[in-house]
């Protein structure tokens, strides 16, 4: 349940990222969640509303864009995805591959409701 | 509706404290291990037998990671050498945070290897760098041989797998060698040991090789 900590992690970053006047209108919190990054996004986002609930922050949740598992061999080059987080190239065998996407653990967008705030 | 651009990677606090830790280490040029692995897969029992190993060769020195108790680190303190208790008080993995904290109780000069023991859980600490050199990854024979297919991440993190318990094959249905492959297809670079806590089998094996790269600049 590592998922509390990296709610609490993204809650840190939002709150660096939007002044304390204006927490109350931040609602999706988006990332990129790769396969492999180790998160469960269930839990992640309910270990977030968990810890929101009764802050400036309620009415802000997150949403997850889901980045592939892609890698891509040094021997023939061909790039190829799975969703197990293996290593090895399916074309050729080869091991001496580069990971291109799939581990990423990112916020990348916040959004705010602030129509109301730009009316006054 | 306003956006705000953001991109910032949810750990990196955990990963700049664990570069932190990491240049802590080099200047002390103390050698730094993180022990992972599910629960009762032989940290505790390896770390044991390595602390044998190197009696009267080297000074090692333990961090003790554990959710609830001291237990661990009681029996790891029978061999006379620094060890810090970080209980988590439910937390599932130790952070960078946690290991610069413990810095604090603990005295490297001198101290040519440093032996850090995970909380058990295969899942949450293969996100958490530490600062160490490389996460050893223990898998024991009753766990079965598709772990690393289930715990890819963990698989994926670390340097070395040692393959425990191996004196009970012959009572648990576990093919290791398809637990190796399975290993080696996450990370084909793995090293990988054979061990028993019981018969020392193995133990040699892993203690000198991990030695060797202690001499390594
Ligand atoms: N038969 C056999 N038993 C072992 C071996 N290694 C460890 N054990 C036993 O397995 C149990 C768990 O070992 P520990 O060393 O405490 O495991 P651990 O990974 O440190 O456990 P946690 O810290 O609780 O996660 C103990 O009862 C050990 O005696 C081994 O190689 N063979
Ligand atoms: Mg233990
Ligand atoms: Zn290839």
């Amino acid at each position: 349940m590592h998922e509390l900590s990296i709610a609490q992690n993204i809650i840190e970053i939002v709150r660096q990222n939007v002044p304390e006047n204006e927490l109350g209108d931040v609602r999706a919190v988006r990332m990129k969640v790769g396969t492999l990054a180790g998160v469960v996004a269930e839990s992640l986002r309910f270990s977030f509303s968990v810890l929101v609930a009764d802050s400036p922050l309620k009415d802000a949740y997150i949403q997850i864009e889901h980045i592939p598992f892609v890698i891509q061999c040094n021997t023939c080059r061909q790039s190829s995805s799975n969703d197990q987080g293996f290593a090895v190239c399916p074309t050729c065998g080869g091991s001496d591959t580069t990971v291109l996407t799939g581990t990423e653990l990112q916020v990348f967008e916040i959004e705010l409701d602030d129509l109301h705030t730009e009316a006054l | 509706m306003s956006i705000v651009t953001v991109q910032r990677r949810v750990l990196e606090k955990n990963d700049e404290i664990a570069r932190c830790n990491r240049a802590f280490f080099a200047e002390r040029g103390t050698f730094v291990i993180n022990l992972v692995s599910s629960p009762g897969s032989g940290k505790t029992s390896i770390l044991e037998r390595t602390l044998e190993y190197f009696s009267g060769r080297i000074n090692v020195a333990v961090i003790e990671g554990d959710v609830q108790t001291d237990l661990d680190a009681q029996r790891i303190a029978r061999y006379r050498v620094p060890v810090v208790q970080i209980v988590t008080n439910g937390g599932c993995h130790l952070e960078a945070k946690l290991v610069e904290d413990a810095m604090a109780n603990l005295d490297l000069h001198g101290v040519k290897l440093l032996v850090i023991e995970n909380v058990g859980n295969l899942v949450c600490p293969s996100n958490y760098d530490l600062g160490e050199a490389m996460k050893i990854v223990v898998a024991s024979t009753t766990e079965g041989d598709d772990k690393p297919l289930k715990y890819p991440g963990m698989f994926r993190h670390a340097s070395v797998l040692i393959i425990n318990k191996i004196d009970l094959l012959p009572y648990v249905s576990c093919d290791i060698n398809m637990l190796k492959d399975n290993a080696l297809k996450i990370n084909p670079s793995l090293k990988v040991f054979r061990t028993s806590c019981t018969t020392k089998e193995g133990i040699d094996e892993w203690c000198g090789w991990l030695e060797q790269n202690l001499s390594k600049p």
